[in-house]
């Protein structure tokens, strides 16, 4: 069974030795666990979260992916679904849910409104919640239908099973604005 | 509280006889009726509003009001104007009330002792336009956050909003508009002309 080393080998299934073990590496394995229950944090602030209900029922059916968990507690979660116009007075309470999720946490950005502020450029919305938090995936639409949720969701499992998870990994996060990085460090700025 | 079905159409009375009746009532302070596509509009004196709009609950069966809401005549002298809507059930008719205020005082009693609604319109108003209710029961912004410096409607306010900060509670930022907002105009044109195309703030 042994192969040379150059060969980098995901999975290897050899019925003869006992009939159900499977090698693998343990990266593979646990991105495998990991994308098949992405536990959502369903950040569900408008009409979005209908869409999202809608993916979660039996019609567009979000449990075959293993996501039918809707954990609204933030501590058993793993993506945070942001669907939805965020407004300003929200967004800190956003990121404070964020900030609660324990590591590896990815964030789906479902819609127009939580990608870049949608139809709403205005003094009252937050253009996008990637000025935020970081961002894995955009799903585009206003509303996204339930199938392009799936489509995002798919999108982050493939992301999950092919890199790596760790929170340094290469996510979408706006940079600071001049005002922020020149803003007085005394006072908490939202970047911190 | 179950609504009351409107009166025969006979013996129903039109808006403009209400509106007629108030000015009996009130006086001087209420001007005449201004007729616009069959609505009926009245413009209360600031000093008589609260005496006009309990006259339309109380004695007018006025007993809705359908919205609050306030405009920003900017540059002139009164700078401001409350607008009231009111519908009666009983006589199926819309009524709308006006008054004009001050920019340097802009304060108006609250109407709701009189509607219970009037209670979040007029915070509403108060965080858009900065006019303030005397007498309203909990006057505090709605939208947009306690300490919040700007108040967003007033015509000097632009759309894309301004920069602000309460550490812990909220923060903003000037939106970026690309172009300005897409708007389309009111035209007889085909569909290309009125399509939206950037106006320019």
């Amino acid at each position: 069974m042994a192969l040379p080393s150059s060969i980098k080998q995901a999975a290897a299934y050899d019925s003869k030795i006992e009939g159900n073990v499977i090698f693998t590496q343990m990266d593979a394995a646990t991105n495998w666990m990991r994308k098949n229950s992405l536990w959502p944090m369903p950040m569900g602030l408008a009409c979005c979260a209908i869409e999202l209900m809608a993916a979660a029922s039996s019609r567009f059916d979000i449990s075959r992916f293993g996501a039918e968990v809707m954990r609204f507690s933030p501590r058993q979660a793993d993506v945070m679904i942001v669907a939805g116009t965020v407004t300003y007075k929200m967004a800190l309470a956003v990121q404070r849910i964020y900030e609660q999720m324990a590591e590896p946490k990815w964030v789906i950005a479902m819609g127009a409104c939580a990608s870049s502020g949608g139809m709403y450029r205005s003094y009252a919305v937050l253009q996008g919640i990637d000025r935020l938090l970081p961002v894995d995936v955009y799903i585009s639409g206003c509303p996204p239908r339930p199938e392009a949720l799936l489509e995002g969701l798919m999108r982050l499992q493939e992301k999950i099973s092919s890199g790596d998870t760790g929170p340094d990994r290469p996510r979408a996060l706006v940079p600071p604005s001049d005002a922020q990085l020149t803003a007085d460090p005394a006072k908490k700025t939202m970047m911190a | 509280m179950a609504v009351p079905s409107p009166l025969s159409p006979a013996k129903r009375r039109s808006a403009k006889e209400a509106a007629d009746l108030l000015r009996s009532e009130i006086g001087s302070d209420v001007t005449r009726p201004v007729k616009f596509r069959d609505e009926i509009t009245v413009s209360v004196k600031p000093a008589s509003i609260e005496a006009a709009l309990k006259h339309c609950k109380s004695k007018l069966d006025f007993n809705s009001l359908v919205d609050l809401c306030s405009v920003d005549h900017a540059g002139e002298s009164l700078r401001f104007e409350v607008i009231y809507h009111l519908y009666s059930f009983k006589h199926a008719c819309h009524l709308r009330i006006k008054t004009r205020i001050p920019e340097d005082e802009p304060s108006v009693p609250t109407a709701s002792r009189i509607w219970p609604t009037a209670d979040w319109h007029e915070r509403e108003v108060y965080d858009m336009m900065g006019i303030q209710f005397a007498g309203h029961p909990d006057l505090r912004r709605i939208l947009m956050w306690e300490g919040y410096p700007y108040f967003p409607l007033r015509k000097e306010f632009p759309l894309a909003g301004k920069e602000s900060d309460a550490p812990d509670i909220a923060f903003t930022d000037a939106a970026p508009l690309e172009g300005g907002p897409f708007v389309t105009t009111p035209t007889s044109g085909g569909t290309a002309d009125r399509e939206p195309r950037s106006r320019g703030e």
